[in-house]
Parts: structure tokens; C-alpha cells; sequence
């Protein structure tokens, strides 16, 4: 079957540091990917050169069979148009450390917009979508809140109910609850669990253990702009090889 | 003795909280009253002020004239020379070496000579360039004018006004664009919105929190600049009363006017940027009852078809 994200030897430099060093990944569709390892080893990088939001400075990144970015033409990759790369975006949720919702916009405007802008639905059909989903993360009488006015957890699922209403092929999750108070932690990972559970392909980079355990089909270790083990979660974070994955699974557990 | 008492305490009456009594305060307010008073009181009673001049002068035609002009400039200029500066200010933050290095001439230029020297610059262009003319280069194929009958001295008065505000309002939006966190920017990348309509759906709303009070500033200090096209043009309201008081010699009154509509004016623009601040910080520093209420009637209304 063919993997819905591949990534092939890819690398990234800012300036003349190397961030990250020849990254091999495939993932098949519908799959759950957990991503470990220590701060700075470049697994918000990788994930962000995934929907171009860093462009890669060498190697290729495939989603459902389409260079990221880029058209192939023979043996080169060329450069695709911002209208484009947006297309392909939107086919790529991602939710973020920080939440980042539309301050300006209360959590039902921050699900529409996409719908509205992007794929041009109608206000109607975007609104009644919204409401759905906003049920579906537990928060459907909090539509016309603001942000601000949302404690971390709410805004993380009004968060993740935005990227769902682009109706992604691919879900990316960088440390989506480690901005959060303990006590808020749960709430966000049992829906990012439903998520999992309906079949749409994740990668998820966290520090929750017991979640990638539970929830992923495969765990990846990286340090220091590497893969460094990768596997069955069960095996990887109970026993792992590398000392570089048990040194941080040790300070981590 | 038993520990009773200590553990169920005594009923006691609710106790009255009594604010702070700010005395210096209200002495203060007192002062400041007395002299207002004596200030006006001096004003309104010095013949020299000629009270009735300028009560018949505040409704004069000319005046009135004078005040829509001022008005239309201003409105005019303050709107094709934000549109302008928001190009400008995008342009200076691109990524793009060309598009930023022009807009940053733009504006060390257009910041950099007296705006008096730019309107003059404008009205005489015809000296410089006395046809004016669009066509491809080496060929005949094209149109021209005549400078003159393209730049009126209005024309004149709106290119230079529009063209220095644009590159003073360039520096407060690209401020305002920059205030904002660039995680909105991703977030609305992420959701297949392209550049540009991050940056008018997402960005430019949350700039205005901080591009509105210095723009205010800005159209208040236009509104007066305006007063500078009496040295190109005239029509103004400034101009309107120099011209009254060339004849009837009534400086002071007819300065009064001007001053008087100038206030009313800025009071009135006042008003309008409280609650266009009001507005824009809608989410993030402005959760009052009216402003969400606002909000939900305008989402309601714009689902109206829905429902
Ligand atoms: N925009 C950037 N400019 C320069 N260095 C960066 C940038 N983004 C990340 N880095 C560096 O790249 C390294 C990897 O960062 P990151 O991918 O965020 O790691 P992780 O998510 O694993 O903590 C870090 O050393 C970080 O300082
Ligand atoms: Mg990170």
C-alpha cells in the first residue's frame, strides 16, 4: 500500500546548523505516529516541513502521493505556486503547541473560516459542519466564546475541531498539550483518541508516554536531528535500545 | 474559659466597606473649576474677542464651504493613503529583496522632505513635465495630456496629502502587522489559506488594536495640515477665514471660527475611535457586555438565511 506521508532523506540547515540530518519516515494511511525525543532534536522542524511551513533544504516529503511543495519534473523537483502549495495545505490540519485559534474570532468563526475561504462553502453548510464538530470535542455551548475567554483545553480542541473542518487527509500534532495545565491534559488527549479512532492518518510529537503506548502504531526516537530508534510503541518505550531513547525515558516516566 | 468561642464566632453585623476619600482630588477639581471660570469669565466679557463676529461668522456660507472642503481632503487623502500604506507596509515585509528596498525608498523619501515643498512640487508639475502621457517606448503608439489640465490644484493638494500620509501610515501599519503573533500567520497557512488571505482575514483585524489610535492621531494632524493648500489652492477651512479676514481685518474672531469648527471636527472623530477601538479589540481586550452582544446579533444576522 502506498505510504500516505513519506519522507525521503530529508534535511534542514538554518544558516550553517543542521537541524535536521537525513530523515527517513513512511507512514501508512490511517496510521497513528508518535514522535519522542529531547528539546531541540528537530521534531517540530520535521513536522513543520511536512505542510511546508520550513522549507526543506534537501530530501522530499510525499502526502497521498504529491510532492509537498514541489512538481516533479523528471529528476527535479520544481517549485509549485503559493495558490497551490495552499491547495495541498488543506489537505494537512496541524494544531499547535500554543493553540494559535483567530483571537479575534470566537471558536464557531475560527471553525468556519476555512470551510468559507478555502474550500468555498456556504456560511449555512459551514456553520451547521461547525456545530458538529464543536459537540464532537465536547464544547457545542461555547461556540460564541472567545479565545481568551477559553481555558487551554478548550481552545486546544476548538483548535483541533478547526483543523477538522478542512476534512484532512493528514493530522499533525506538535506537543498539542504541553502548554497545559495537568489537570487539562486528559481532556485534550481523549479526543485526540476519538480523532484516532475515526481513521484519519496522525503524527503526533508529545512527551505523553502512556498515550503514544496506547494510542499510536508506531513510535519514532529522534536526537539530535535523527531517527534513532523506531518501532511497536509497546517495544520502544519499554525497551528501548538506544541510550539515547532510555536516557530521556527515563527522565520523562 | 472553653475554646467554644473561637471556633463558632460571634455573630457580628455585615461589615460596611467605605472607600477611600480622595480630598486632594476634589481640591484639585476645585482649582482647576475657579480657573476655568475666571478664564472663560475674562473670554466672553473682553470686547476685543467680538463676540458677534464670530457668532456670524461660524454660519457663513464661505465657512461652510470652506469646512466640506477641509473635510473631503481629508476623508480623501486619509483613505487612498492608508490603502497605500498597507501595500506599502506588506511590501516592506516581504521576503522580497526588490518589493522591500522599493518601499523602504518610498518612504525615506516621502518622510524626508517638507511636506510643503511635495504639495508646491505637485501643483507645478507642469513646469517639470509638460505633457503627461502613457505609450510604448521608441514607438507613436499612446495617449498624452496636458500637465495642466490633468493637475488641478486640488488634484495637486489630494497627490501630495496622499502620497506623505501613505508613507507616514506605512510605519504604523507595518508596526500594527508586526504586533501580531506569528502563529497566526502558520495557523491560517495551515488551513490552506494562502499569503494574502491570511493577511486580510487574519493578521490585518488584529493589527488595526494597534494601527487605530495612531491612526486617529495621524487623520486629526491631517485634518489640520490641510490648512496647508492656502499656499497652493485655498478652498480650506483656514484658507475660507484667511480670505474673510483679508477684507473685514477681524483676525481673532474669524480664527475663533475656524478653531471652534476644527474642535467640533476632532471631538466628533474622537468619538468615532473610541468605538472603532472598541471594535478592533473585540477578543482581546474587550469582552464588555455590548461588544459581544454586538457580535452575536451581526453573526446572527449574517446566518439570517440559515436560521
Ligand atoms: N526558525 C529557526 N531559526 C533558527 N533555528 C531554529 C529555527 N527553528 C528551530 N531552530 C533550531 O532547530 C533546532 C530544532 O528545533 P525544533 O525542531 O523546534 O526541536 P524540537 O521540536 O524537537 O524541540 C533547535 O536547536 C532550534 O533552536
Ligand atoms: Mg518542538
Amino acid at each position: 500500500m502506498r505510504p500516505m506521508v513519506e519522507i525521503t532523506d530529508l534535511h534542514k540547515s538554518f544558516g550553517r546548523v543542521e537541524v535536521l540530518r537525513g530523515i527517513n519516515i513512511a507512514v501508512p494511511p490511517g496510521s497513528v505516529t508518535s514522535i519522542l525525543g529531547p528539546s531541540g532534536s528537530g521534531k517540530s522542524t520535521m513536522l513543520r516541513c511536512i505542510n511546508h511551513l520550513e522549507k526543506p533544504t534537501a530530501g522530499a516529503i510525499q502526502v497521498d502521493g504529491e510532492y509537498v511543495g514541489y512538481t516533479r519534473n523528471g529528476d527535479t523537483l520544481s517549485e509549485i505556486s503559493g495558490r497551490a502549495l495552499a491547495r495541498q495545505r488543506a489537505g494537512i490540519g496541524m494544531v499547535f503547541q500554543r493553540f494559535d485559534l483567530y483571537a479575534h474570532m470566537t471558536a464557531i468563526e475560527n471553525i468556519i473560516e476555512g470551510p468559507i475561504r478555502v474550500l468555498g462553502k456556504s456560511r449555512t453548510s459551514a456553520m451547521e459542519e461547525a456545530r458538529e464538530l464543536l459537540d464532537r470535542v465536547g464544547l457545542g455551548d461555547r461556540a460564541r466564546a472567545y479565545p481568551a475567554q477559553l481555558s487551554g483545553g478548550q481552545q486546544q480542541r476548538v483548535a483541533i475541531a478547526r483543523a477538522l473542518a478542512m476534512k484532512p487527509k493528514v493530522m499533525l500534532f506538535d506537543e498539542p498539550t504541553s502548554a497545559l495545565d495537568p489537570e487539562l491534559v486528559g481532556e485534550v488527549l481523549s479526543v485526540m483518541k476519538e480523532v484516532a479512532n475515526s481513521g484519519i492518518t496522525m503524527l503526533v510529537v508529545t512527551h505523553e508516554v502512556a498515550f503514544a503506548r496506547e494510542v499510536s502504531n508506531e513510535a519514532i526516537f529522534m536526537a539530535d536531528g535523527v531517527v534513532v530508534e523506531r518501532g511497536d510503541p509497546d517495544e520502544v518505550l519499554r525497551k528501548p535500545n538506544h541510550p539515547r531513547t532510555r536516557d530521556f525515558l527515563s527522565r520523562v516516566l | 474559659m472553653t475554646t467554644v468561642a473561637m471556633d463558632t464566632p460571634v455573630a457580628s453585623p455585615t461589615l460596611k466597606l467605605a472607600p477611600r476619600r480622595h480630598y486632594l482630588q476634589i481640591a484639585a477639581a476645585v482649582v482647576v473649576l475657579l480657573l476655568a471660570f475666571l478664564l472663560a469669565q475674562s473670554l466672553a466679557t473682553n470686547d476685543n474677542m467680538q463676540w458677534h463676529i464670530v457668532w456670524q461668522y461660524l454660519w457663513d456660507e464661505q465657512v461652510g464651504r470652506g469646512i466640506v472642503t477641509t473635510l473631503l481632503l481629508t476623508v480623501l487623502c486619509m483613505t487612498m493613503g492608508t490603502a497605500l500604506a498597507t501595500v506599502l507596509a506588506v511590501m516592506r515585509l516581504s521576503k522580497n529583496r526588490v518589493l522591500s528596498s522599493v518601499a523602504f525608498a518610498y518612504v525615506w523619501f516621502f518622510r524626508g522632505t517638507p511636506l510643503l515643498v511635495q504639495l508646491i512640487f505637485w501643483y507645478n508639475l507642469a513646469a517639470l513635465f509638460p505633457v503627461l502621457g502613457i505609450g510604448i517606448p521608441f514607438t507613436s503608439v499612446g495617449a498624452s495630456v496636458s500637465t495642466n489640465a490633468v493637475i488641478t490644484a486640488f488634484v495637486a493638494a489630494v497627490l501630495g496629502f496622499t502620497l506623505n500620509e501613505a508613507a507616514y501610515m506605512s510605519e504604523i501599519v507595518r508596526a500594527g502587522i508586526q504586533s501580531v503573533n506569528i502563529g497566526q500567520r502558520e495557523a491560517a497557512l495551515s488551513t490552506g489559506m494562502t499569503e494574502s488571505q491570511s493577511m486580510r482575514r487574519i493578521v490585518l483585524p488584529q493589527a488595526m488594536r494597534v494601527i487605530v489610535p495612531p491612526t486617529a492621531n495621524q487623520a486629526i494632524n491631517l485634518l489640520k495640515a490641510t490648512s496647508l493648500v492656502a499656499f497652493i489652492a485655498g478652498g480650506d477651512l483656514l484658507s475660507a477665514v484667511q480670505d474673510i479676514y483679508a477684507v473685514n481685518f477681524a483676525v481673532i474672531p474669524l480664527l475663533v471660527v475656524a478653531s471652534i469648527w476644527y474642535l467640533v471636527i476632532v471631538t466628533v472623530a474622537s468619538a468615532g475611535q473610541y468605538y472603532l477601538e472598541r471594535w478592533v479589540g473585540r477578543g482581546v481586550t474587550n469582552f464588555s457586555e455590548a461588544a459581544v452582544t454586538d457580535q452575536i446579533a451581526s453573526i446572527e444576522a449574517r446566518q439570517g438565511g440559515a436560521a
